[in-house]
């Protein structure tokens, strides 16, 4: 297998949370892969195992069997210790976003950006400059300076969708990025992240429930009790 | 970008207040030193003052200043007689305590022989003593004024001139007497128990039967004169003629059995040492504990602040940010915190020391110590903080 063809694959994929009699299956046997510049939808009910799925290849959270390969190296395998920094790997790989924007509330909304530049060994004025572009690109140039406390839901879905963009990441995993905002809004952030998949050329699977957001999308995966039941 | 200053600068209120709050307990921690360096620079006052080489005291004791010490003032005339010695100046000490002005005036008082040595280090404003009765020099500390009158034992003396910050191993501040005014307050009886004394001894010698008058009336003269004799001196500090040696001169006074030849380093041993060192300790106790109440101060409030950021930490976890940037957060808070308090209390104390009611003194090395170990206590104490950051998943980032 070529090692760029896919961004990522998911080979046998299963987690498994608890022990004894209380295990819960969260994510059975899936298997499936993204391409780069491919914007996939994950659909399902609450509880199916879509933001175990997700974080599995977000490497936040160990698969109890399967394989997972990010941008043709292995990220987790059965019995196998990475030989690498995950960290790094989630520094210059991926790129998250959340339902909960989970912007650092100390931080101003282009030092949210910044940061994620910066401990990627960016120099601040350098971190500086493409923070600017990235949040004027996303027409948050006149809300620069403001805390995330003062930015409204979808502005603050919008540093967020900056920060995972910042180094330009070959995944991009959202977890419901549109929950908290309005249809509009949300409609604005989807569109913002199928530009990106195309301009930047990155995967990005994005979870949600809500099937009016995903038209467009290049696949989407139906999930039900942790098991990938469908794919159009 | 400097996130420990950043997340400051969001709760810059609750930062100030807590540096504050720690400022505080390091403004006590570090007058508490300069109380302990004060004792010892109020406890060698007197000895510095003096600059003798030699205490005589009397026979086994340590005295003037740590254990009473009583020797006879003419001594003095045999001790100048040593050779080496260039100088016995008898000095007589004692603390005194009168109403003034309806409150306690406690003060030392200093009597010494006029033109000799043991007197007023410095004149800072009036003259020295320059009758032999009734004239004082006070401290300034005792507040009075020249001209002032003060009155002691059968009489009053008058303030002619007022020294430095002298003051006794307790903290009074001195006054100088001549040493004849010296002992009249201090063993001079009133005009009552005078006669008191001489009738009873007169009565007493009338009924031995086998005396003649002319015999009965020399012993009375003699009793009675031995009876008021105040020629009593606490101690003789003695100077040595340059190139005298120490040692031989002591050696020569001891021999005469009756007295006691402390070497300066001796006296001013006993002094530090034994009387100032309960003090030390107590103080030093009460510093180590403040210390302590610090160490587990900044450590909550680092935990807390640390608790506080589990989602911040477990995010920029998320963003693949390295230990040493969450290390380097909490470390940095908890210095600052710990340097800016430190700051506070040392400008507090530096604000306030003279007006403490005892001397502070502030030695250098005292607050460079201080500083070190409030930046060790910083460490040790975000130790807590950083392991519970260690810990952080990142996946804590995701809960709503
Ligand atoms: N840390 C955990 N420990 C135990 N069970 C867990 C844990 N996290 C999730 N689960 C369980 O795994 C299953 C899948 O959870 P998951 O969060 O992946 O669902 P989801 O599809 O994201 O749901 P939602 O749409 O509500 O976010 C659920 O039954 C959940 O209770
Ligand atoms: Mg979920």
């Amino acid at each position: 297998m070529d090692k760029s063809m896919y961004a990522i694959e998911v080979d046998n994929l299963t987690k498994i949370y608890g022990k004894g009699e209380t295990t819960v299956t969260a994510i059975a046997d899936a298997t499936f892969q993204v391409k780069p510049g491919e914007l996939v939808a994950i659909l399902g009910p609450s509880g199916s195992g879509k933001t175990t799925l997700l974080t599995a290849i977000g490497l936040i959270n160990e698969p109890t069997h399967g394989k997972v390969v990010i941008d043709g190296a292995v990220v987790a395998d059965e019995g196998w210790t990475p030989g690498f920094d995950l960290k790094r790997m989630r520094r210059e790989k991926l790129g998250f976003i959340f339902q909960a924007h989970n912007l650092i509330p100390f931080l101003s909304a282009i030092e949210n950006v910044m940061v994620a530049l910066e401990i990627n060994h960016l120099s601040r004025s350098e971190a500086k400059s493409r923070a600017i572009e990235l949040l004027t690109s996303l027409n948050l140039g006149h809300r620069l300076n403001n805390f995330p406390s003062a930015l409204s839901g979808g502005e603050a879905q919008r540093v967020a969708i900056a920060r995972a963009l910042a180094n330009k990441p070959k995944v991009i995993l959202a977890d419901e990025p549109t929950a908290a905002l309005d249809t509009e809004n949300g409609k604005n952030v989807m569109a913002l992240l199928k530009k990106l998949a195309v301009e930047n050329h990155s995967a990005i699977l994005v979870v949600t429930h809500d099937h009016r957001m995903v038209e467009g999308f290049d696949r989407i995966f139906q999930v039900s009790d942790g098991r990938i039941t469908g794919e159009s | 970008m400097n996130l420990a200053i950043r997340d400051i600068r969001y709760h810059l209120g609750r930062f100030i207040l807590t540096s504050i709050g720690l400022g505080l307990l390091l403004g006590v921690v570090i007058s508490m030193g300069g109380i302990y360096r004060g004792l010892i620079a109020d406890a060698l006052a007197i000895l510095h003052a003096n600059k003798a080489d030699i205490w005589v005291v009397q026979q086994n004791t340590n005295g003037p200043f740590a254990e009473s010490s009583r020797i006879p003032e003419d001594i003095k005339y045999r001790i100048r007689l040593v050779p080496g010695v260039a100088e016995a100046s008898p000095l007589s000490f004692q603390t005194i305590q009168i109403e003034r002005y309806g409150k306690p005036f406690r003060f030392f008082l200093i009597g010494y022989e006029l033109n000799s040595s043991g007197g007023p280090p410095e004149i800072v404003a009036g003259r020295d003593i320059r009758q032999k009765h009734y004239e004082m020099v006070a401290a300034q500390a005792m507040g009075m004024a020249i001209g002032e009158k003060i009155h002691l034992g059968l009489h009053d003396y008058t303030i002619v001139g007022l020294t430095g910050k002298i003051v006794s191993s307790s903290g009074d501040p001195v006054a100088y007497v001549s040493l004849a005014d010296a002992q009249d307050i201090q063993f001079k009886k009133d005009n009552d128990a005078i006669r008191n004394d001489r009738e009873r001894i007169g009565a007493n010698l009338a009924t031995i039967q086998s005396l003649s008058p002319a015999q009965g009336k020399y012993l009375q003269q003699n009793i009675t004169a031995i009876t008021e004799s105040t020629h009593t001196v606490n101690t003789i500090v003695v100077r040595l003629a340059p190139g005298a040696n120490l040692h031989e001169v002591q050696e020569r006074i001891s021999r005469w059995n009756h007295f006691k030849p402390l070497s300066d380093a001796e006296q001013t041993a006993i002094l530090a040492k034994g009387m100032i060192e309960k003090a030390r300790m107590q103080l030093g106790l009460f510093r180590i504990i403040l210390l302590v109440i610090s160490a587990v101060i900044i450590s909550l409030i680092i935990y807390t602040s640390t608790l506080d950021k589990i989602k911040v930490i477990a995010t920029l976890k998320l963003i693949g940010a390295q230990n040493r940037v969450i290390v380097a957060m909490i470390l940095q808070q908890s210095l600052l915190m710990g340097i800016i308090a430190y700051g506070i209390g040392y400008l507090l104390i530096l604000l306030t020391y003279e007006k403490f009611p005892r001397r502070i003194v502030l030695e250098p090395f005292d607050l460079q110590m201080l500083f070190v170990i409030v930046v060790a206590i910083c460490m040790i104490s975000s130790f807590v903080g950083i392991r519970k950051a260690l810990t952080v998943e990142p996946a804590e980032a995701l809960g709503g």
